[in-house]
């Protein structure tokens, strides 16, 4: 079992929060993991991505030039990484923000108006774990019922109300490949 | 079996450092190692004894570690590239003293203030001294956020085996990324006593003092040999780690996150039918020049990758002693090497 995945959105839509928890996810249930954040200035503002590998073998460069699967969060993100994106792999597109069509044939596609669904949820905050549910429905890289205990153990007491926020978010997700 | 934990690598080292039993820290913050400062402020500020100083400048923070270990306290200090180059008199002193500490360099893009991006610039000021005089640390070279974790408690140790400053070399990529680690049992009881030689009271015995100088050169001379002993006594310390060693078509040596990269080239060349070995320097100095040059008895090509114009590639030509072909590919600014640039490099040296 092998994932690549590339996350990438603006500064404060939660993207490095969405890699962790997938990383937190594959360690607990006993896999080998990675997490990369892009650092630097064009953090503050500006656009974030970060990089995780999840595997059942040890993992060994943490850099990922050609992810199998790209969770674009917004427009300059897709424009960035759709190109890199290994053949026969996987695009989350948040199709709130991003209007414009996908231009490789060779990548499945899952559009997800991550946005909406989070206004609809009342907490645009949590778009992020729209977009997450349906990454790992897709993906099936961890289960959800894991992401769900990573979700509790990151945020952790106290955070009842915003972990259930955040749970039900990542089920809209869910919902949308599992119908 | 121990909780595993996913930590970032800059709080691993902090971790790690106080799980040994450090106590002390001093430091000045600076991009990519700033977490790790912050993770001593947070976690030693509630340990009882503990003390943490985030100092006016680095060079502060490098002489307060020498008042810290002089007084026999198990002492940390960390920065980035620019700011190890301001530490260098006092590692210097450190030396000459016989004062063990532990440093961390988590380097980034160079030479002057360079970039904030990972690099590999400084291996000639880790490995050949730094500062002046004649003197060594122990380097390490970690590749794991786990290896973070069990090189920096093992640095404390050597550093108070051989009463010398030890340092955890590693870069942004390191010290930025996330990995599952393990802590295991530490005993505090074995760190040796300090009663021998440090100061503190000197109440029932005759008073010490603990100087980096001797103004009578017959004097100096002998502790400066002293010193060259303690380095040849260090080399058993060597570790390195070899992958893929019978029979390959060309061996890579590459240290730390670099040769993390360096396995996915060997797993992509693998599916090419091109069988590529590795050797991993763990500690740069002591250098694995023995284990380098055996290899070169029975491979004729070798390439050194780094994140650099080329440093540890000199150690690796002593170490083979001209019998194999030695070639280099390195990338500096910040830039961090792919995979398949290494394949690509492979491929036109096996041409």
């Amino acid at each position: 079992m092998l994932d690549e995945i590339i996350i990438a959105g603006f500064g404060g839509q939660g993207i490095l929060l969405m890699g962790r928890l997938i990383a937190h996810a594959g360690m607990l249930e006993g896999k080998h993991v990675a997490w990369m954040p892009s650092y630097g200035p064009e953090m503050r503002g500006g656009t974030a991505n970060c990089t995780v590998i999840i595997s059942s073998e040890e993992v060994a460069s943490p850099v990922v030039p050609n992810p199998l699967s790209l969770i674009a969060m917004n427009l300059p993100s897709l424009d960035k990484f759709e190109p890199l994106v290994e053949k026969g792999g996987t695009i989350i597109v948040n199709q709130s923000l991003i209007s414009r069509n996908i231009y490789r044939d060779d990548v499945e596609v899952v559009k997800v108006p991550a946005n909406d669904i989070a206004n609809e949820l009342g907490n645009l905050r949590v778009a992020n774990m729209v977009a997450l549910g349906s990454y790992i429905a897709k993906s099936k890289s961890v289960k959800m019922q894991t992401v769900f205990e990573a979700l509790e153990q990151t945020l952790g007491k106290g955070s009842e109300k915003i972990i259930e926020l955040n749970k039900e978010a990542l089920k809209r997700g869910e919902k949308i490949i599992i119908g | 079996m121990e909780e595993r934990l996913l930590m970032k690598g800059n709080e691993a080292i902090g971790e790690a450092a106080i799980h040994a039993g450090c106590r002390y820290y001093f430091g000045y913050p600076i991009t990519p190692q700033s977490e790790l400062i912050a993770y001593m402020a947070k976690r030693l500020l509630k340990i009882k004894g503990a003390t943490f100083i985030q100092a006016e400048s680095e060079i502060a923070a490098i002489n307060m570690v020498y008042g810290a270990s002089a007084a026999g306290g198990r002492v940390m200090t960390s920065s980035s590239s620019p700011g190890i180059s301001l530490k260098q008199e006092g590692i210097s002193y450190l030396a000459c003293a016989e004062l063990p500490c532990v440093i961390v360099n988590i380097m980034r893009g160079g030479p002057g203030l360079g970039s904030i991006q990972p690099a590999q610039g400084d291996y000639f000021q880790a490995t050949k001294g730094g500062g002046h005089g004649d003197y060594h640390l122990i380097v390490f070279a970690p590749s794991s956020v786990q290896e973070l974790v069990d090189l920096t408690i093992r640095a404390f140790s050597l550093a108070d085996k051989y009463r010398n400053p030890a340092m955890i070399l590693g870069d942004g990529l390191l010290g930025q990324m996330m990995e599952p680690v393990q802590f295991k049992e530490f005993d505090e009881k074995n760190i040796p006593s300090k009663e021998d030689w440090a100061l503190g009271s000197s109440h029932g015995r005759k008073p010490r003092r603990i100087v980096p100088f001797d103004l009578d050169p017959n004097e100096l001379e002998k502790i400066v040999n002293k010193l060259g002993q303690k380095y040849q006594d260090m080399q058993k310390e060597v570790e390195y780690e070899v992958v893929n060693i019978d029979n390959p078509d060309i061996v890579i040596v590459a240290y730390g996150s670099i040769a993390r990269i360096v396995k996915t080239t060997i797993q992509k060349a693998k599916q090419e039918g091109i069988n590529i070995g590795l050797v991993r320097p763990i500690t740069l100095y002591p250098f694995p020049y023995a284990a380098i040059e055996e290899v070169a008895n029975k491979v004729d090509k070798f390439l050194v990758t780094e994140m650099s114009l080329g440093q540890m590639v000199e150690d690796v030509k002593l170490a083979v002693k001209g019998k194999s072909q030695v070639s280099f590919y390195g990338r500096t600014g910040g830039v961090v090497i792919s995979p398949i640039e290494i394949l690509q490099e492979v491929k036109k040296l096996l041409d």
